[in-house]
Protein backbone atom coordinates (compact mmCIF):
# COMPACT_ATOMS: atom_id res chain seq x y z
CA UNK A 1 0.00 0.00 0.00
CA UNK A 2 0.97 3.62 -0.77
CA UNK A 3 0.93 6.47 2.05
CA UNK A 4 -0.95 9.35 1.34
CA UNK A 5 1.75 11.69 -0.65
CA UNK A 6 1.05 15.77 0.50
CA UNK A 7 1.22 18.36 -2.48
CA UNK A 8 4.36 19.69 -4.38
CA UNK A 9 4.07 22.61 -1.69
CA UNK A 10 6.05 20.41 0.46
CA UNK A 11 10.04 20.42 1.14
CA UNK A 12 12.42 18.29 2.45
CA UNK A 13 13.93 18.21 5.80
CA UNK A 14 16.40 16.31 7.38
CA UNK A 15 16.42 15.14 10.90
CA UNK A 16 19.76 14.49 12.99
CA UNK A 17 20.31 12.79 15.88
CA UNK A 18 22.80 13.66 18.70
CA UNK A 19 22.80 11.02 21.65
CA UNK A 20 19.98 9.64 23.44
CA UNK A 21 21.47 6.58 24.34
CA UNK A 22 19.88 4.54 27.32
CA UNK A 23 21.50 5.19 30.41
CA UNK A 24 23.92 2.18 31.47
CA UNK A 25 21.97 1.51 34.46
CA UNK A 26 18.62 1.10 32.67
CA UNK A 27 19.75 -1.02 29.70
CA UNK A 28 17.40 -3.81 30.43
CA UNK A 29 16.35 -5.86 27.76
CA UNK A 30 12.88 -5.29 28.61
CA UNK A 31 13.34 -1.27 28.55
CA UNK A 32 15.70 -1.62 25.44
CA UNK A 33 12.34 -3.41 23.44
CA UNK A 34 10.06 -1.12 24.32
CA UNK A 35 12.44 2.11 23.34
CA UNK A 36 13.17 0.09 20.33
CA UNK A 37 9.31 -0.14 19.99
CA UNK A 38 8.87 3.77 20.34
CA UNK A 39 10.66 4.73 17.59
CA UNK A 40 9.15 2.48 15.46
CA UNK A 41 5.84 3.51 16.36
CA UNK A 42 6.87 7.32 16.16
CA UNK A 43 8.05 6.42 12.22
CA UNK A 44 5.42 4.55 11.73
CA UNK A 45 3.08 7.64 12.15
CA UNK A 46 5.01 9.73 9.98
CA UNK A 47 5.07 6.92 7.52
CA UNK A 48 0.89 7.01 7.69
CA UNK A 49 1.03 10.94 7.17
CA UNK A 50 3.13 10.53 4.25
CA UNK A 51 5.62 12.70 5.67
CA UNK A 52 8.79 9.96 5.84
CA UNK A 53 11.27 9.66 3.63
CA UNK A 54 13.79 7.45 4.67
CA UNK A 55 16.34 7.12 7.75
CA UNK A 56 19.50 5.74 8.69
CA UNK A 57 21.92 5.05 11.78
CA UNK A 58 25.15 6.01 11.87
CA UNK A 59 28.34 3.53 13.23
CA UNK A 60 30.28 5.15 15.90
CA UNK A 61 33.79 5.96 15.11
CA UNK A 62 34.98 7.05 11.47
CA UNK A 63 37.68 8.95 9.99
CA UNK A 64 37.93 13.20 9.23
CA UNK A 65 40.19 13.88 6.74
CA UNK A 66 41.12 17.63 6.52
CA UNK A 67 43.21 20.61 5.12
CA UNK A 68 44.92 20.74 1.70
CA UNK A 69 47.50 18.04 3.52
CA UNK A 70 44.04 15.90 3.78
CA UNK A 71 45.33 14.70 6.78
CA UNK A 72 43.22 11.64 8.33
CA UNK A 73 42.35 11.96 11.76
CA UNK A 74 40.40 9.53 13.66
CA UNK A 75 37.18 9.68 15.35
CA UNK A 76 35.48 10.16 17.79
CA UNK A 77 36.03 13.60 16.86
CA UNK A 78 33.70 15.09 19.31
CA UNK A 79 31.99 14.69 22.97
CA UNK A 80 29.86 11.46 22.91
CA UNK A 81 26.50 13.78 22.65
CA UNK A 82 27.61 15.92 20.19
CA UNK A 83 28.54 13.08 17.57
CA UNK A 84 25.09 12.54 15.24
CA UNK A 85 24.11 8.58 15.72
CA UNK A 86 21.28 9.03 12.78
CA UNK A 87 19.21 11.02 10.24
CA UNK A 88 16.01 11.25 8.85
CA UNK A 89 14.76 13.09 6.07
CA UNK A 90 11.06 13.82 6.21
CA UNK A 91 8.48 15.73 4.09
CA UNK A 92 6.79 19.42 5.47
CA UNK A 93 5.05 22.33 4.54
CA UNK A 94 7.59 24.65 6.38
CA UNK A 95 10.49 24.59 9.01
CA UNK A 96 7.79 25.31 11.48
CA UNK A 97 5.69 22.15 11.01
CA UNK A 98 8.75 20.04 10.48
CA UNK A 99 10.01 21.23 14.14
CA UNK A 100 6.74 20.20 15.28
CA UNK A 101 6.65 17.06 14.10
CA UNK A 102 10.07 15.85 15.59
CA UNK A 103 8.82 17.01 19.25
CA UNK A 104 7.12 13.27 19.18
CA UNK A 105 10.96 11.70 19.36
CA UNK A 106 11.72 9.21 21.78
CA UNK A 107 15.32 10.50 21.42
CA UNK A 108 14.05 13.03 24.14
CA UNK A 109 13.46 10.83 26.81
CA UNK A 110 17.43 10.12 27.44
CA UNK A 111 18.59 13.45 26.93
CA UNK A 112 19.13 13.38 23.60
CA UNK A 113 18.80 16.24 21.01
CA UNK A 114 16.94 16.65 17.20
CA UNK A 115 18.50 19.51 14.63
CA UNK A 116 15.96 19.86 12.22
CA UNK A 117 17.62 21.59 8.96
CA UNK A 118 15.91 21.87 5.58
CA UNK A 119 17.30 20.50 2.30
CA UNK A 120 18.07 22.71 -0.38
CA UNK A 121 16.18 21.96 -3.32
CA UNK A 122 17.20 21.25 -6.52
CA UNK A 123 16.74 24.04 -8.84
CA UNK A 124 14.72 24.13 -11.48
CA UNK B 1 14.80 -2.62 5.79
CA UNK B 2 12.99 0.53 5.18
CA UNK B 3 9.76 -0.66 4.37
CA UNK B 4 8.33 0.90 6.87
CA UNK B 5 4.75 -0.37 5.85
CA UNK B 6 5.45 -3.98 7.41
CA UNK B 7 4.23 -3.90 10.87
CA UNK B 8 7.96 -3.82 12.22
CA UNK B 9 6.71 -4.93 15.58
CA UNK B 10 9.43 -7.90 17.45
CA UNK B 11 7.31 -10.15 19.66
CA UNK B 12 6.95 -9.85 23.44
CA UNK B 13 9.49 -9.96 24.96
CA UNK B 14 11.77 -10.50 22.34
CA UNK B 15 14.91 -8.97 23.18
CA UNK B 16 14.00 -10.73 26.78
CA UNK B 17 14.03 -14.53 25.45
CA UNK B 18 16.74 -13.82 22.84
CA UNK B 19 19.56 -12.29 25.52
CA UNK B 20 18.44 -15.71 27.72
CA UNK B 21 19.24 -17.91 24.63
CA UNK B 22 22.12 -16.00 23.42
CA UNK B 23 23.89 -15.95 26.91
CA UNK B 24 23.13 -19.64 26.81
CA UNK B 25 24.92 -20.38 23.50
CA UNK B 26 28.17 -18.47 24.19
CA UNK B 27 28.69 -19.76 27.38
CA UNK B 28 29.14 -22.70 25.51
CA UNK B 29 32.42 -21.12 24.35
CA UNK B 30 33.69 -18.83 26.79
CA UNK B 31 32.76 -21.33 29.99
CA UNK B 32 30.37 -20.34 32.71
CA UNK B 33 33.63 -18.47 34.39
CA UNK B 34 33.38 -15.88 31.96
CA UNK B 35 29.61 -15.31 32.33
CA UNK B 36 30.07 -11.73 32.74
CA UNK B 37 32.00 -11.46 29.86
CA UNK B 38 28.98 -13.22 27.77
CA UNK B 39 26.56 -11.00 29.20
CA UNK B 40 28.49 -7.97 28.35
CA UNK B 41 28.75 -9.01 24.28
CA UNK B 42 24.98 -9.76 24.21
CA UNK B 43 24.07 -6.59 25.97
CA UNK B 44 26.29 -5.07 23.48
CA UNK B 45 24.46 -7.17 20.41
CA UNK B 46 21.10 -5.86 21.91
CA UNK B 47 22.15 -2.31 22.30
CA UNK B 48 23.68 -2.21 18.47
CA UNK B 49 19.94 -3.92 17.49
CA UNK B 50 18.16 -0.95 19.59
CA UNK B 51 20.30 1.64 17.53
CA UNK B 52 19.90 0.29 14.19
CA UNK B 53 16.51 -0.96 13.84
CA UNK B 54 14.62 1.98 15.38
CA UNK B 55 15.79 3.71 11.78
CA UNK B 56 15.88 1.02 9.41
CA UNK B 57 13.20 -1.24 10.70
CA UNK B 58 13.23 -4.74 12.02
CA UNK B 59 15.06 -7.47 9.73
CA UNK B 60 12.99 -10.21 8.52
CA UNK B 61 15.15 -12.03 10.74
CA UNK B 62 16.02 -10.24 14.13
CA UNK B 63 16.86 -13.42 16.19
CA UNK B 64 19.57 -14.23 13.53
CA UNK B 65 20.41 -10.92 13.11
CA UNK B 66 21.01 -10.27 16.95
CA UNK B 67 23.15 -13.82 16.19
CA UNK B 68 25.25 -12.75 13.98
CA UNK B 69 26.45 -9.67 15.37
CA UNK B 70 26.39 -11.44 19.12
CA UNK B 71 28.80 -13.62 17.08
CA UNK B 72 31.23 -11.18 15.53
CA UNK B 73 31.60 -9.61 18.51
CA UNK B 74 32.32 -12.55 20.32
CA UNK B 75 34.97 -13.90 17.51
CA UNK B 76 36.63 -10.30 17.93
CA UNK B 77 37.51 -11.26 21.58
CA UNK B 78 38.55 -14.57 21.02
CA UNK B 79 40.75 -13.34 18.90
CA UNK B 80 42.79 -11.86 21.60
CA UNK B 81 45.33 -14.28 22.64
CA UNK B 82 44.46 -13.70 26.57
CA UNK B 83 40.96 -14.87 26.29
CA UNK B 84 41.51 -17.67 23.67
CA UNK B 85 43.90 -19.18 26.21
CA UNK B 86 40.85 -19.78 28.64
CA UNK B 87 38.17 -20.62 26.44
CA UNK B 88 36.19 -23.48 27.31
CA UNK B 89 38.24 -26.54 26.52
CA UNK B 90 34.86 -28.31 25.06
CA UNK B 91 34.98 -25.88 23.03
CA UNK B 92 38.61 -25.48 21.90
CA UNK B 93 38.20 -29.17 21.70
CA UNK B 94 35.14 -28.94 19.11
CA UNK B 95 36.35 -25.80 17.03
CA UNK B 96 40.20 -27.68 16.54
CA UNK B 97 37.70 -30.38 14.60
CA UNK B 98 35.79 -28.12 12.45
CA UNK B 99 36.56 -25.47 9.85
CA UNK B 100 37.01 -22.64 11.60
CA UNK B 101 35.64 -21.04 14.80
CA UNK B 102 33.19 -18.95 12.45
CA UNK B 103 31.75 -22.55 11.47
CA UNK B 104 31.91 -23.84 15.06
CA UNK B 105 30.01 -21.04 16.19
CA UNK B 106 27.29 -21.33 13.57
CA UNK B 107 26.50 -24.73 14.64
CA UNK B 108 25.91 -23.63 18.08
CA UNK B 109 22.81 -21.75 16.83
CA UNK B 110 21.36 -25.14 15.64
CA UNK B 111 18.35 -25.28 17.08
CA UNK B 112 18.56 -28.52 18.70
CA UNK B 113 22.24 -27.24 19.87
CA UNK B 114 20.41 -24.06 20.96
CA UNK B 115 18.18 -25.60 23.16
CA UNK B 116 20.81 -27.67 24.59
CA UNK B 117 22.63 -24.99 25.88
CA UNK B 118 19.46 -23.25 27.11
CA UNK B 119 18.85 -26.56 29.35
CA UNK B 120 22.76 -26.33 30.40
CA UNK B 121 22.15 -23.15 31.56
CA UNK B 122 19.32 -24.11 33.82
CA UNK B 123 21.34 -27.12 35.10
CA UNK B 124 23.81 -24.62 36.09
CA UNK B 125 21.47 -21.62 37.44
CA UNK B 126 19.58 -24.62 39.36
CA UNK B 127 22.94 -26.22 40.56
CA UNK B 128 22.28 -27.79 44.01
CA UNK B 129 25.01 -26.04 45.64
CA UNK B 130 24.06 -22.49 45.13
CA UNK B 131 21.84 -20.82 47.71
CA UNK B 132 18.00 -21.20 47.08
CA UNK B 133 17.63 -17.59 46.42
CA UNK B 134 20.37 -17.04 44.22
CA UNK B 135 18.99 -20.52 42.09
CA UNK B 136 16.00 -18.11 41.66
CA UNK B 137 17.69 -14.59 41.31
CA UNK B 138 20.14 -16.30 38.87
CA UNK B 139 17.12 -18.19 36.98
CA UNK B 140 16.02 -15.07 36.30
CA UNK B 141 18.76 -12.74 35.41
CA UNK B 142 20.57 -15.36 33.09
CA UNK B 143 17.59 -17.41 31.42
CA UNK B 144 14.55 -14.73 32.00
CA UNK B 145 16.86 -11.68 30.84
CA UNK B 146 15.28 -9.83 33.72
CA UNK B 147 17.92 -6.44 35.19
CA UNK B 148 18.62 -6.92 38.60
CA UNK B 149 16.09 -4.27 39.46
CA UNK B 150 13.41 -6.01 37.82
CA UNK B 151 14.16 -8.73 39.98
CA UNK B 152 14.40 -7.17 42.75
CA UNK B 153 10.67 -5.74 42.07
CA UNK B 154 9.63 -9.29 40.78
CA UNK B 155 10.84 -10.63 44.69
CA UNK B 156 10.41 -8.03 46.20
CA UNK B 157 13.84 -7.64 47.93
CA UNK B 158 16.50 -4.52 47.47
CA UNK B 159 18.22 -4.45 44.26
CA UNK B 160 21.08 -4.55 46.52
CA UNK B 161 20.14 -7.85 47.91
CA UNK B 162 19.85 -9.36 44.45
CA UNK B 163 23.03 -8.01 43.30
CA UNK B 164 25.02 -9.59 46.71
CA UNK B 165 22.56 -13.08 45.35
CA UNK B 166 23.82 -12.91 41.58
CA UNK B 167 27.66 -12.21 42.79
CA UNK B 168 27.71 -15.33 45.27
CA UNK B 169 26.86 -17.48 42.40
CA UNK B 170 28.65 -16.32 39.88
CA UNK B 171 31.86 -16.59 42.42
CA UNK B 172 31.14 -20.09 42.36
CA UNK B 173 31.14 -20.09 38.73
CA UNK B 174 34.42 -18.10 38.81
CA UNK B 175 36.00 -20.94 40.57
CA UNK B 176 34.75 -23.19 38.16
CA UNK B 177 33.26 -25.17 40.85
CA UNK B 178 30.09 -25.76 38.59
CA UNK B 179 29.69 -27.48 35.17
CA UNK B 180 28.22 -26.05 32.33
CA UNK B 181 26.68 -29.55 31.27
CA UNK B 182 23.65 -31.84 31.35
CA UNK B 183 24.47 -34.28 33.98
CA UNK B 184 23.77 -37.98 33.10
CA UNK B 185 22.44 -40.77 36.14
CA UNK B 186 21.56 -40.46 39.43
CA UNK B 187 22.83 -36.94 39.08
CA UNK B 188 20.10 -35.88 36.24
CA UNK B 189 17.27 -37.09 38.65
CA UNK B 190 18.51 -35.04 41.26
CA UNK B 191 19.81 -32.33 39.47
CA UNK B 192 16.04 -32.14 37.97
CA UNK B 193 14.82 -32.35 41.10
CA UNK B 194 16.46 -28.75 41.91
CA UNK B 195 15.43 -27.46 38.46
CA UNK B 196 11.23 -28.35 39.23
CA UNK B 197 11.54 -26.52 42.43
CA UNK B 198 13.14 -23.44 41.46
CA UNK B 199 10.86 -23.63 38.49
CA UNK B 200 7.57 -24.01 40.70
CA UNK B 201 9.02 -21.58 43.18
CA UNK B 202 8.88 -19.30 40.16
CA UNK B 203 5.62 -20.09 39.40
CA UNK B 204 4.30 -19.42 42.52
CA UNK B 205 5.89 -16.12 43.08
CA UNK B 206 3.97 -14.91 40.22
CA UNK B 207 0.95 -16.48 41.45
CA UNK B 208 0.79 -15.25 44.17
CA UNK B 209 -1.83 -12.90 45.07
CA UNK B 210 0.30 -10.57 47.53
CA UNK B 211 2.14 -9.13 45.07
CA UNK B 212 1.51 -5.34 44.02
CA UNK B 213 1.66 -5.72 40.30
CA UNK B 214 0.05 -7.79 38.48
CA UNK B 215 2.02 -7.36 35.38
CA UNK B 216 5.23 -8.43 37.00
CA UNK B 217 3.13 -11.70 38.68
CA UNK B 218 1.91 -12.61 35.11
CA UNK B 219 5.77 -12.41 33.39
CA UNK B 220 6.96 -14.94 36.27
CA UNK B 221 4.16 -17.18 35.68
CA UNK B 222 4.60 -16.98 31.64
CA UNK B 223 8.54 -17.43 32.22
CA UNK B 224 8.21 -20.65 34.30
CA UNK B 225 5.43 -22.18 31.69
CA UNK B 226 8.53 -20.93 29.23
CA UNK B 227 11.06 -22.81 31.09
CA UNK B 228 9.03 -25.99 31.65
CA UNK B 229 7.97 -26.55 28.19
CA UNK B 230 11.94 -26.13 27.00
CA UNK B 231 12.32 -28.71 29.43
CA UNK B 232 9.97 -30.69 28.07
CA UNK B 233 10.90 -30.36 24.61
CA UNK B 234 14.30 -32.03 25.67
CA UNK B 235 15.24 -35.35 25.87
CA UNK B 236 16.80 -35.01 29.33
CA UNK B 237 13.63 -33.52 30.53
CA UNK B 238 12.01 -36.77 29.94
CA UNK B 239 10.74 -37.48 33.96
CA UNK B 240 7.11 -37.84 34.09
CA UNK B 241 7.36 -34.87 36.64
CA UNK B 242 7.88 -32.77 34.19
CA UNK B 243 4.79 -33.13 32.40
CA UNK B 244 3.00 -32.81 35.54
CA UNK B 245 4.81 -29.77 36.18
CA UNK B 246 3.76 -27.88 33.49
CA UNK B 247 -0.12 -29.64 33.73
CA UNK B 248 -0.19 -27.48 37.40
CA UNK B 249 1.24 -24.17 36.12
CA UNK B 250 -1.04 -24.42 32.98
CA UNK B 251 -4.65 -25.15 35.64
CA UNK B 252 -3.74 -22.10 37.22
CA UNK B 253 -2.53 -19.60 34.88
CA UNK B 254 -6.03 -20.35 33.06
CA UNK B 255 -7.69 -18.91 35.42
CA UNK B 256 -5.34 -15.80 35.35
CA UNK B 257 -7.96 -13.78 33.58
CA UNK B 258 -11.10 -14.69 36.09
CA UNK B 259 -8.97 -13.91 39.01
CA UNK B 260 -9.92 -10.18 39.09
CA UNK B 261 -12.98 -8.21 38.26
CA UNK B 262 -12.49 -4.99 35.85
CA UNK B 263 -11.30 -2.70 38.42
CA UNK B 264 -9.01 -5.01 39.72
CA UNK B 265 -10.27 -6.47 42.48
CA UNK B 266 -9.74 -10.00 43.58
CA UNK B 267 -13.05 -12.88 42.86
CA UNK B 268 -13.04 -15.99 44.72
CA UNK B 269 -12.85 -18.98 42.83
CA UNK B 270 -16.93 -19.49 43.46
CA UNK B 271 -17.34 -15.93 41.82
CA UNK B 272 -15.30 -16.39 39.05
CA UNK B 273 -17.04 -16.58 35.71
CA UNK B 274 -15.56 -20.02 34.48
CA UNK B 275 -16.40 -19.16 30.86
CA UNK B 276 -13.64 -16.35 31.43
CA UNK B 277 -11.29 -19.40 31.83
CA UNK B 278 -9.03 -19.84 29.37
CA UNK B 279 -10.21 -23.35 27.44
CA UNK B 280 -7.11 -23.78 25.68
CA UNK B 281 -4.56 -23.72 28.66
CA UNK B 282 -7.27 -25.87 30.76
CA UNK B 283 -6.91 -29.01 27.45
CA UNK B 284 -3.29 -28.36 27.47
CA UNK B 285 -3.05 -28.81 30.96
CA UNK B 286 -5.06 -32.18 31.05
CA UNK B 287 -3.39 -33.26 27.77
CA UNK B 288 0.22 -32.96 29.99
CA UNK B 289 -1.49 -34.67 33.05
CA UNK B 290 -2.37 -37.21 31.05
CA UNK B 291 1.02 -37.82 30.05
CA UNK B 292 2.14 -37.70 33.50
CA UNK B 293 0.40 -40.73 34.44
CA UNK B 294 3.56 -42.87 33.57
CA UNK B 295 6.21 -44.74 36.01
CA UNK B 296 5.85 -45.84 39.35
CA UNK B 297 5.16 -42.89 41.83
CA UNK B 298 3.03 -39.78 41.71
CA UNK B 299 4.88 -36.30 42.91
CA UNK B 300 3.75 -33.52 44.73
CA UNK B 301 3.73 -31.83 41.20
CA UNK B 302 1.03 -34.73 40.11
CA UNK B 303 -1.01 -34.33 42.90
CA UNK B 304 -1.06 -30.87 43.33
CA UNK B 305 -2.04 -31.31 39.60
CA UNK B 306 -4.73 -33.44 40.08
CA UNK B 307 -6.08 -30.91 42.78
CA UNK B 308 -5.80 -28.32 40.35
CA UNK B 309 -7.49 -30.39 37.17
CA UNK B 310 -10.42 -30.81 39.70
CA UNK B 311 -11.25 -27.72 40.51
CA UNK B 312 -10.60 -26.68 35.95
CA UNK B 313 -12.12 -29.19 35.37
CA UNK B 314 -15.57 -28.53 37.76
CA UNK B 315 -18.62 -27.55 35.89
CA UNK B 316 -19.61 -25.27 38.98
CA UNK B 317 -18.35 -24.54 42.20
CA UNK B 318 -21.18 -26.20 43.98
CA UNK B 319 -20.37 -29.24 41.93
CA UNK B 320 -16.65 -29.34 42.45
CA UNK B 321 -15.18 -33.11 43.92
CA UNK B 322 -14.29 -31.97 47.35
CA UNK B 323 -14.53 -35.67 48.36
CA UNK B 324 -11.66 -36.42 45.79
CA UNK B 325 -9.89 -33.60 46.22
CA UNK B 326 -9.50 -33.85 50.33
CA UNK B 327 -8.73 -37.59 49.32
CA UNK B 328 -5.31 -35.81 47.48
CA UNK B 329 -4.11 -33.44 50.04
CA UNK B 330 -4.43 -36.31 52.41
CA UNK B 331 -1.86 -38.10 49.82
CA UNK B 332 -0.36 -34.84 49.20
CA UNK B 333 0.67 -34.05 53.50
CA UNK B 334 1.17 -37.78 54.30
CA UNK B 335 4.23 -37.18 51.36
CA UNK B 336 5.14 -33.67 51.82
CA UNK B 337 4.06 -32.21 54.92
CA UNK B 338 3.72 -28.44 54.85
CA UNK B 339 1.42 -25.81 57.11
CA UNK B 340 0.62 -24.43 53.64
CA UNK B 341 -1.31 -27.99 52.11
CA UNK B 342 -2.78 -28.35 56.15
CA UNK B 343 -4.58 -25.17 55.37
CA UNK B 344 -5.59 -25.44 52.35
CA UNK B 345 -6.94 -29.24 53.17
CA UNK B 346 -9.14 -27.39 56.40
CA UNK B 347 -10.35 -25.39 53.76
CA UNK B 348 -11.73 -28.66 51.67
CA UNK B 349 -13.27 -29.85 55.31
CA UNK B 350 -14.59 -26.91 55.93
CA UNK B 351 -16.14 -27.55 51.96
CA UNK B 352 -17.76 -30.78 53.02
CA UNK B 353 -18.47 -30.59 56.51
CA UNK B 354 -19.09 -26.86 57.21
CA UNK B 355 -17.21 -23.97 58.96
CA UNK B 356 -16.86 -25.52 62.30
CA UNK B 357 -15.05 -28.35 61.05
CA UNK B 358 -13.02 -26.20 59.37
CA UNK B 359 -11.53 -24.16 61.94
CA UNK B 360 -11.81 -27.61 64.11
CA UNK B 361 -8.94 -28.33 60.98
CA UNK B 362 -7.01 -25.83 61.28
CA UNK B 363 -6.51 -25.81 65.35
CA UNK B 364 -5.15 -29.61 64.70
CA UNK B 365 -2.78 -28.72 62.59
CA UNK B 366 0.18 -28.08 64.76
CA UNK B 367 2.24 -27.51 62.05
CA UNK B 368 0.16 -24.09 60.90
CA UNK B 369 1.50 -22.69 64.16
CA UNK B 370 4.49 -21.87 61.98
CA UNK B 371 1.81 -20.14 60.07
CA UNK B 372 1.17 -17.70 62.93
CA UNK B 373 1.75 -14.55 60.98
CA UNK B 374 0.81 -15.85 57.67
CA UNK B 375 -2.24 -13.29 56.66
CA UNK B 376 -4.24 -16.25 54.64
CA UNK B 377 -4.41 -18.03 57.57
CA UNK B 378 -5.99 -15.19 59.19
CA UNK B 379 -8.26 -14.40 56.18
CA UNK B 380 -9.29 -18.02 56.26
CA UNK B 381 -10.55 -18.31 59.88
CA UNK B 382 -12.08 -15.30 59.18
CA UNK B 383 -13.91 -16.50 56.38
CA UNK B 384 -14.58 -19.33 58.21
CA UNK B 385 -15.93 -17.65 61.50
CA UNK B 386 -17.97 -15.79 59.60
CA UNK B 387 -19.98 -18.49 57.71
CA UNK B 388 -20.66 -20.08 61.37
CA UNK B 389 -22.10 -16.38 62.30
CA UNK B 390 -19.77 -15.49 64.61
CA UNK B 391 -18.79 -12.04 62.96
CA UNK B 392 -17.09 -10.83 66.11
CA UNK B 393 -14.46 -13.35 65.77
CA UNK B 394 -14.19 -12.90 61.92
CA UNK B 395 -13.63 -8.95 62.08
CA UNK B 396 -10.82 -10.05 64.50
CA UNK B 397 -9.15 -12.21 62.13
CA UNK B 398 -9.63 -9.90 58.90
CA UNK B 399 -8.44 -7.16 60.72
CA UNK B 400 -5.65 -9.42 61.31
CA UNK B 401 -4.74 -10.64 57.64
CA UNK B 402 -4.97 -6.77 56.68
CA UNK B 403 -1.54 -5.81 58.46
CA UNK B 404 0.16 -8.88 56.93
CA UNK B 405 -0.55 -8.16 53.36
CA UNK B 406 0.99 -5.03 51.29
CA UNK B 407 -1.78 -5.94 48.14
CA UNK B 408 -3.88 -3.37 47.70
CA UNK B 409 -6.37 -6.18 45.95
CA UNK B 410 -6.33 -8.27 49.03
CA UNK B 411 -6.43 -5.18 51.18
CA UNK B 412 -9.67 -3.92 49.12
CA UNK B 413 -11.19 -8.05 49.71
CA UNK B 414 -10.42 -8.34 53.20
CA UNK B 415 -12.19 -4.55 53.26
CA UNK B 416 -14.87 -6.08 51.78
CA UNK B 417 -15.33 -8.59 54.25
CA UNK B 418 -15.36 -6.50 56.75
CA UNK B 419 -18.27 -5.18 55.42
CA UNK B 420 -19.95 -8.41 55.37
CA UNK B 421 -19.31 -8.77 58.70
CA UNK B 422 -21.39 -6.03 59.67
CA UNK B 423 -24.38 -7.21 57.56
CA UNK B 424 -24.13 -11.12 58.95
CA UNK B 425 -26.30 -11.29 61.05
CA UNK B 426 -30.01 -9.61 58.98
CA UNK B 427 -28.68 -11.82 55.91
CA UNK B 428 -28.44 -14.90 57.51
CA UNK B 429 -31.28 -16.30 56.69
CA UNK B 430 -31.56 -14.55 53.02
CA UNK B 431 -30.45 -16.68 49.88
CA UNK B 432 -27.55 -14.19 48.43
CA UNK B 433 -24.43 -13.43 48.39
CA UNK B 434 -23.38 -13.23 51.53
CA UNK B 435 -25.41 -16.87 52.85
CA UNK B 436 -23.12 -19.53 54.15
CA UNK B 437 -23.75 -23.84 54.07
CA UNK B 438 -22.92 -25.86 51.22
CA UNK B 439 -21.07 -24.62 48.21
CA UNK B 440 -20.05 -21.31 49.63
CA UNK B 441 -16.39 -19.04 48.98
CA UNK B 442 -13.39 -21.24 50.08
CA UNK B 443 -12.25 -18.46 51.80
CA UNK B 444 -9.79 -14.97 51.09
CA UNK B 445 -6.96 -17.96 49.94
CA UNK B 446 -9.33 -18.73 47.35
CA UNK B 447 -7.51 -16.42 44.83
CA UNK B 448 -4.38 -18.49 45.21
CA UNK B 449 -6.72 -21.35 46.49
CA UNK B 450 -5.18 -25.15 46.64
CA UNK B 451 -1.71 -22.84 45.52
CA UNK B 452 1.06 -23.15 48.03
CA UNK B 453 4.40 -21.56 48.81
CA UNK B 454 5.58 -24.39 50.75
CA UNK B 455 9.31 -22.87 50.50
CA UNK B 456 8.31 -19.83 52.01
CA UNK B 457 5.94 -21.47 54.29
CA UNK B 458 8.89 -23.95 55.90
CA UNK B 459 10.79 -20.69 56.25
CA UNK B 460 8.51 -19.71 59.00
Amino acid sequence: MNPPQKGDAMSEYMYLFRGGEIPVAQRSAENMQAHLQKWRDWIQALSQQGTFITGQPLQTGGQVVAGSAKVITDGPFAEGKEIVGGYLIVRAADLAEAVEMSKGCPIFEHGGSVEVRAIQPFPL
Amino acid sequence: MTDTDTVNQLVDHFFRHESGKLVSLLTRVFGLHHLDLVEDVVQSAMLQALETWKLQGVPRDPAGWMYRVARNKALDLVRRRHVADRLASEFVRYQAGSLDRQHAFDHLFLDREMQDSQLRMMFACCHPDLPAESQIALTLKILCGLSTLEIARALLTTEANIKKRIARAKRKFAAQEVRFEVPTGGALKRRLASVYAVLYLLFNEGYNSSHPSELIRRDLCEEAIRLCTLLLDHPMGTNPQTPALLALMLFHAARFDARFDTDGGILLLEEQDRSRWNTERIARAAFYLGASAAGETASRYHLEAGIAAHHALAPSFADTDWAAILRLYDWLIRMHPSPVYDLNRAIVVAQIAGPDAGIAAIEAATRLEALKHYHLLDATLGELHLRAGRPERARAHFRAAMKGTLSQAEQRLLARKLTDCDTVPATRTKEGHHAHGRGHAAGVSAGSHHHTTPARAGAQ
